[in-house]
């Protein structure tokens, strides 16, 4: 067994690494991601490592990049795009959600899009406006695309080299705030599928459900009640399309109450998407109203008030002590 | 008028071939053309034609949601289409009929699209590398431009082979030239140098724009500034169609990068069964384009080559041929089944599209229990 403990942003980058090694259409395209290694260090080392045909820095346009990652795919390769920042991908709308989200249907099968586009995305950093967005639920709502967050640097390891292999385009979105945190990093083996819910803490009473940076919350939170008596289950999407909604559903069927948490607003979300799910699913369990809890339904807001804005463990635990009064 | 001193002709429209400097340094790639090849330039137009006015038939008596008519364009689309060599590949519009004839199509697979029973019709690969049509205006520059980036990195192109060197061409109209995907297709295939020609057919009319609100320079000097060599041809002149862009996509696939030819030609129909040029332009301006109609012009040419009534007779046979089996098999196209919906959203399987499958065969089925 290999295990080491590393950064998020190093896991990427060694799956990425690896992902390259196997095959080698795959390709890596983006801005500032050759000597610079991206803006976050992710790709650090690879241009060096495998060269400019394999890693290339692209202009800087976004419909660009993924328009001719389609073309690529179209042509046998395997790109992975990077796009700088959640709150940049907007430029490329229309080639993901008409083009990509579209292609192989369009072609009834003939061509396939194996094409990965990572976005770093979500708040916690403090950074200036359009760099610490949740924008998934537009792309989630887009059929055609496959969209995965890992919230742990083994997950990012596998899951990415996972999200490559897919013969479907997969959003491969990158919780921002996690890319420092050391974490354990098993490199033997993938244990999980790409598409699997986990339970990663297990608990009686009310069940929370999250993705990516949201997790680290949704953890403390637990522990935190736990001080308090209460018996918190805690399961990390991991796959936000598909939703692998059975374990979501066994759980609930154990606690009868369900949180949904995450950094995007509430608004016609992911959240709401389980919500409505687990309702139609799991009715006579329920002991409460499934609730949300979320970012406002208003633009992230100024660096100095994020804090406010994100949900916090307190927010999360009041909402438990809400779904535990009914 | 909308030609300049810049246009490139080499057949003017009284059916006669020009000479000039530039005329003279494409007229050896003509010289290069058999007596056969040169038949099947006018043969195509012609077919294409009917087909086209089948078509539009077709849709008004109902047969089809929609039409998307090529008339006038044809030399522009034949000359081009046939100066792409078999290994290049094709990234059309949506008007792009005469190529996709070319590249043998069935031609019934552009009737079953705009019939409302696919989104596609063809498989690129089993069609001679002619792609799939595509609506949002622009979008496909951008797919052209990374497949001759894959080209490249797969080194199967530049190597001095032009009978096996790889290139691409890709068709827009003006109207796509106010695109963003237009330019950042400029802008990638200008970086990397890309083996590929953008082929402008400007048709004067986006839907109701004229393209003096596209632009107000001549559109073949846009591509200049991006560092990308533009010319403009003639587009109702097949000979210079065929020339101009048998010469640039060579120099494209020799490795001296991408290059941009905007064929000035006319739209002589509606944008689309939809639409109505009456409301917006003007009977003199159709009139003086009626006049350079590019078949008859080449008709004139081949008839003072010597070619006789019986070839322009066979060809008006075979046009017509061909539009009694399209009108044939229109009427015989089978509504899909509804599972067509669902199948290839994904390429592997996604619980949703699985489940939602199979609620709608039991809800359809259980009508008929």
């Amino acid at each position: 067994m290999t295990i080491d403990s590393m950064p998020m942003a190093k896991a990427i980058n060694a799956g990425l690494r690896e992902a390259m090694n196997n095959d080698p259409k795959v390709l890596l395209m983006g801005e500032d991601i050759g000597p610079l290694g991206g803006v976050f260090r992710v790709t650090e080392g690879l241009q060096a490592e495998f060269g400019e045909k394999r890693v290339l820095d692209t202009p800087l346009a976004e419909s660009g990049i993924i328009g001719t990652a389609i073309g690529l795919a179209m042509r046998g390769y395997r790109p992975v795009c990077e796009i700088q920042f959640d709150g940049f991908i907007f430029p490329g709308f229309d080639q993901i959600t008409s083009q990509l989200a579209k292609m192989t249907n369009r072609h009834e099968g003939h061509v396939t899009m194996p094409v990965v586009i990572r976005v770093p995305y979500g708040g916690h950093i403090g950074a200036v406006e359009h760099h610490q967005e949740s924008p998934e639920a537009y792309f989630a709502h887009t059929p055609g695309l496959r969209l995965v967050s890992p919230s742990t640097p083994n997950d990012a390891y596998w899951m990415i080299q996972e999200a490559i292999q897919s013969n479907d385009p997969v959003m491969f979105f990158e919780p921002k705030s996690r890319y420092w945190p050391k974490g354990d990093v098993d490199r033997t083996a993938s244990t999980f599928p790409l598409h699997a819910t986990r339970v990663i803490r297990e608990g009686t009473e009310v069940t929370l459900v999250g993705h990516g940076a949201m997790m680290a919350v949704l953890l403390q939170a637990a522990e935190l009640a736990a001080e308090e008596g209460t018996s918190i289950e805690v399961i990390d999407l991991r796959s936000l399309s598909p939703i692998d909604y059975d374990p979501i559903i066994v759980s609930v069927q154990k606690t009868g109450r369900l949180i949904v948490a995450q950094e995007a607003p509430g608004f016609v979300s992911v959240g709401s998407e389980i919500a409505a799910t687990v309702t139609e699913r799991a009715f006579y369990s329920l002991e409460a109203p499934v609730l949300r809890v979320a970012g406002f339904d208003a633009p992230f807001p100024p660096a100095k008030l994020e804090t406010i804005y994100l949900p916090d463990v307190d927010r999360v635990l009041e909402a438990v002590d809400r779904a535990l009064a009914y | 008028m909308p030609y300049s001193d810049a246009t490139i002709q080499l057949l003017s429209p009284e059916g006669t071939i020009v000479s000039s400097d530039a005329a003279d340094e494409y007229q050896p790639i003509i010289d290069a053309l058999s007596d056969e090849q040169l038949r099947e330039f006018h043969r195509t137009m012609v077919v294409t034609r009917r087909f086209d006015v089948e078509a539009a038939n077709l849709q008004r008596q109902g047969q089809m949601g929609l039409w998307v008519p090529s008339m006038g364009q044809e030399a522009a689309q034949v000359g081009s289409g046939f100066a792409a060599r078999k290994q290049d590949h094709i990234f059309p519009a949506y008007r792009e009929h005469a190529i996709a004839m070319i590249r043998g199509v069935d031609v019934l697979d552009i009737v079953r699209m705009l019939r409302g029973v696919t989104h596609g019709g063809w498989n690129p690969v089993t069609s001679k590398n002619f792609h799939l049509y595509t609506l949002v205006i622009g979008s496909q520059a951008l797919h052209a431009t990374g497949y001759a980036m894959g080209i490249q990195l797969d080194g199967a192109t530049a190597t001095g082979d032009p009978d096996n060197d790889e290139a691409v061409i890709v068709y827009y109209g003006d109207g796509a030239t106010s695109q963003g995907d237009v330019s950042e297709a400029f802008v990638f295939a200008a970086s990397y140098q890309t083996p590929q020609v953008f082929f402008l057919q400007n048709n004067h009319w986006a839907i109701s724009v004229p393209v003096s609100t596209q632009s107000r320079t001549p559109l073949y000097l846009r591509s200049t500034g991006f560092g990308i060599p533009g010319i403009q041809i003639d587009g109702n002149d097949v000979l210079a169609s065929y020339a101009v862009t048998r010469k640039n996509l060579d120099e494209a696939r020799a490795g001296n990068g991408p290059r941009f030819i905007e064929a000035l030609t006319y739209r002589m129909g509606a944008h689309t069964s939809s639409d109505d040029p009456s409301k917006y332009r003007a009977d003199a301006e159709v009139e003086f384009w009626a006049t350079r109609d590019p078949i008859a012009r080449f008709e004139t040419y081949l008839r003072g080559r010597g070619e006789g009534d019986a070839f322009f007779a066979d060809v008006a046979t075979q046009a017509e041929d061909l539009a009694l089996d399209i009108r044939q098999r229109t009427h015989e196209i089978e509504t899909p089944s509804t599972d067509k919906m669902f199948d290839h959203v994904y390429s592997e399987p996604h619980p949703l599209i699985t489940v939602q499958k199979q609620w709608l065969a039991d809800y359809e089925a259980g009508f008929g229990a």
